[in-house]
């Protein structure tokens, strides 16, 4: 969850700025002290416990003083190595899976049946409401109880092909479902943002089909919000740990717990890495999202 | 240029459009109640009426965005009810701004060209011509937020006549801009379509916009045609009493019939068209031009002026009979001083013919407009 916090200002970033010009204006005739002061507590707020952290895992406490064993000691840790590829892993399904599943969605919604989205949308931001345990807990009784029931379907092969190998299907696809509240709601905005009704009849009306007014008129326009869905979906599996660690996997989060058990300064060394590496991810999207592509393609 | 006139002459001229008894309804609403039209080759043909009474509908059903319950669309005397809309080669600029946002002005030209498979080099030197034709050579790599809504929509304009289209489709592509770009755009899209000789629909609610720029105007009403003339036939002999004042001001005088034409003050001015029986009231359609005034010197007069309004070469006045009836006149602003509120004046008629319409015609909801 430590990963979720630089994302507040990640979602919707793009977005919900179109408003700004009067509110910045209004900013800018009061300068000085006031502002200051808000930057000062905010400032406070997000970078002391940071720093607090940081000075915990750097202090030495059998010879007194500084050291920075447990950032030495981070990346050849048991287990590092197999917890962050199966994060890696985990953020990057849950990311294609949402995504491939949703944009279309999203796009058949506005374009082709308005009247479904509010049922879409309550359907997609129940997640927010129902606790992770609460999901996780009904997904462990289907998961025991399937396979008796349904012995000789093809369902319970596909209950027993999700939960096993090596990749963690049963834990993606719940994530998937974990995020699907970010990824509506930025896709969304994005979609709403744009005139994808009359940028459709558009492309139709040179004479593109289906698949190339999505693939070179719409998801183009809406690369921010994809991106920003992408983040949001990312950031959230990669700080995830209730879920993993009921459904028994270890991956990142889970294993920073686990380590901070044994051995403190490693843990909160973990945490801080997880946080860095949250933000240089948040850095590469705004760059990806910000630029304006000048390339004439023609 | 000329080969971008040359290049369009062997597809877009020829092109004939044809509504047949097309309906297209939506829940309780019928946009579309037997729409009948006929676009000649080559023509610009604007489709105007007041809001909500199907032309957009029309247009959709042209470009292929919708298909009619009932009726067909002609293009060329083939019915393309069935055909998709890309597959339908019709170029459409939008009411709002409809550029891709990611793709540059030459991209956004460029982009039918690519779909029908030119080669790059090809594509680059035509859109550059089309988008010189629009008068936009220097904005060729501006992407759509870095131009102004004028230059979008000629950029738009640009990228619907790259592909040649067979016909034209202008749905109020002027109607977000502000009134000045409008006049010169408005000239310039008739200077253009002049030029490429492209079937053209343009659909607006201004009825001066449809009257400056078209061959022929189509007046509709509650999804049907009621008129499709020449501006000024339109303007001059209005077919029903809805087009009479919906296009330009009318004014309803009554009068009634005498032998030799239809009494109108003290005058007797010879009736246009059917001219009903002797002794029946009708309804003298008058043009606040066609009404003549006069200080009335002091004497009680045939009205009072009510209102002046200056509209620059002329000052329209409204002025009330002693029965109650306005009237409205068109007098030169050099006279206007000659008429200040609560000045009598007198009143005459142009000696011309005028369109009478029986009394009991009901009366079409008048609609405010100037022409
Ligand atoms: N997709 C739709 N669903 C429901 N009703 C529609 C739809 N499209 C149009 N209508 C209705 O059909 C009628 C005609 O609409 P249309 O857009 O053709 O009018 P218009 O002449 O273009 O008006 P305006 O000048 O305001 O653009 C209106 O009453 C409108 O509400
Ligand atoms: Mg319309």
């Amino acid at each position: 969850m430590v990963a979720l916090t630089p994302t507040a200002g990640a979602g919707g970033l793009a977005e919900t700025q179109t408003g700004g010009p009067a509110t910045s204006s209004r900013r800018r005739r009061r300068p000085g002290i006031g502002r200051g002061l808000v930057l000062l507590i905010c400032g406070i707020y997000f970078i002391g416990p940071l720093v607090g952290a940081f000075w915990f895992s750097i202090q030495d406490k059998v010879h007194g003083g500084v050291q920075f064993s447990a950032y030495a000691h981070v990346f050849s840790a048991v287990g590092f190595s197999d917890a962050f590829m199966l994060s890696l892993k985990l953020g990057i399904g849950t990311v294609l899976i949402s995504l491939l599943l949703m944009v279309p969605t999203m796009l058949l919604l506005h374009l082709r049946a308005p009247k479904f989205r509010p049922v879409v949308e309550t359907l997609c931001l129940m997640p927010l409401v129902i606790p992770p345990v609460v999901l996780v807990a009904g997904v462990g009784v289907v998961l025991a109880w399937g396979p008796n029931q349904l012995a000789g379907t093809p369902l319970q092969t596909f209950l027993n092909a999700i939960q096993s190998g090596k990749t963690p299907w049963v834990l993606i696809l719940e994530y998937v479902v974990l995020t699907l509240p970010f990824t509506y709601r930025s896709l969304d905005a994005g979609i709403r943002s744009v005139d994808i009704h009359t940028l459709t009849e558009a492309g139709l009306n040179l004479g593109a089909g289906w698949g190339t007014v999505t693939m070179r008129i719409l998801l183009p326009s809406l690369r921010t919000s994809v991106l920003n869905a992408a983040f949001l979906s990312f950031a959230l599996v990669f700080g995830e740990y209730t879920v993993a660690s009921i459904l028994q996997y270890q991956p990142f989060a889970v294993f920073i717990v686990a380590a901070g058990q044994t051995e403190g300064q490693l843990s909160t060394s973990l945490s801080l890495l997880s946080l860095l590496i949250t933000w240089l991810l948040l850095l590469l999207i705004s760059l990806l999202g910000g630029r304006n592509s000048t390339k004439v393609d023609i | 240029m000329s080969s971008i006139a040359l290049e369009s002459l062997d597809t877009g001229t020829g092109t004939t459009v044809e509504f047949a008894d097309v309906h297209r309804v939506f829940g309780s609403t019928h946009a579309l109640d037997g729409l009948d039209l006929k676009v000649r080759p080559g023509e610009l043909l604007a489709l105007l009426g007041p809001s909500g009474c199907g032309k957009t509908t029309a247009l959709r059903l042209l470009a292929g965005f919708d298909q009619p319950d009932a009726g067909s669309v002609l293009v060329d005397g083939e019915d393309v009810s069935r055909l998709p809309a890309n597959k339908r080669d019709m170029g459409m600029v939008f009411q709002s701004y409809s550029l891709f946002p990611t793709m540059s002005a030459v991209d956004n030209v460029a982009f039918g060209l690519r779909l029908r498979g030119r080669g790059a080099g090809d594509r680059r030197k035509r859109a550059a011509e089309l988008l010189d034709l629009v008068g936009l050579s220097e904005h060729l790599k501006k992407f759509p937020h870095q131009m102004s809504g004028g230059q979008q929509q000629r950029v738009a304009l640009a990228r619907a006549l790259a592909i040649s289209p067979r016909v034209l489709l202008l749905d109020e592509p002027l109607s977000a801009l502000d009134a000045k770009v409008r006049a010169q755009l408005r000239d310039e899209i008739r200077r253009i379509q002049l030029e490429l000789g492209v079937t053209t629909v343009f659909v607006t609610h201004d009825q001066e916009e449809a009257l400056s720029m078209a061959d022929r105007v189509g007046v509709m009403r509650n999804g049907r045609l009621e008129q499709c003339a020449a501006p000024a036939e339109l303007y001059q002999r209005p077919e029903t009493p809805f087009v009479a004042e919906f296009v330009g001001t009318m004014n309803r005088l009554p009068g009634s019939m005498v032998p030799g034409g239809v009494r109108l003050f003290t005058q007797v001015v010879a009736v246009d068209g059917v001219v009903p029986p002797a002794g029946s009231d009708v309804r003298a359609l008058l043009r606040p031009e066609a009404v003549l005034v006069e200080p009335a010197g002091g004497q009680p007069g045939d009205a009072i002026v009510t209102t002046a309004t200056f509209f620059g070469a002329v000052t329209r006045l409204r002025m009330t009979q002693p029965d109650g009836q306005e009237i409205l006149a068109d007098v030169g602003s050099h006279r206007a001083a000659d008429f200040p509120a609560g000045a009598q004046v007198r009143i005459s008629v142009l000696d011309r013919p005028v369109l009478v319409r029986p009394e009991s015609e009901a009366t079409a909801g008048t609609v405010p407009g100037r022409a």
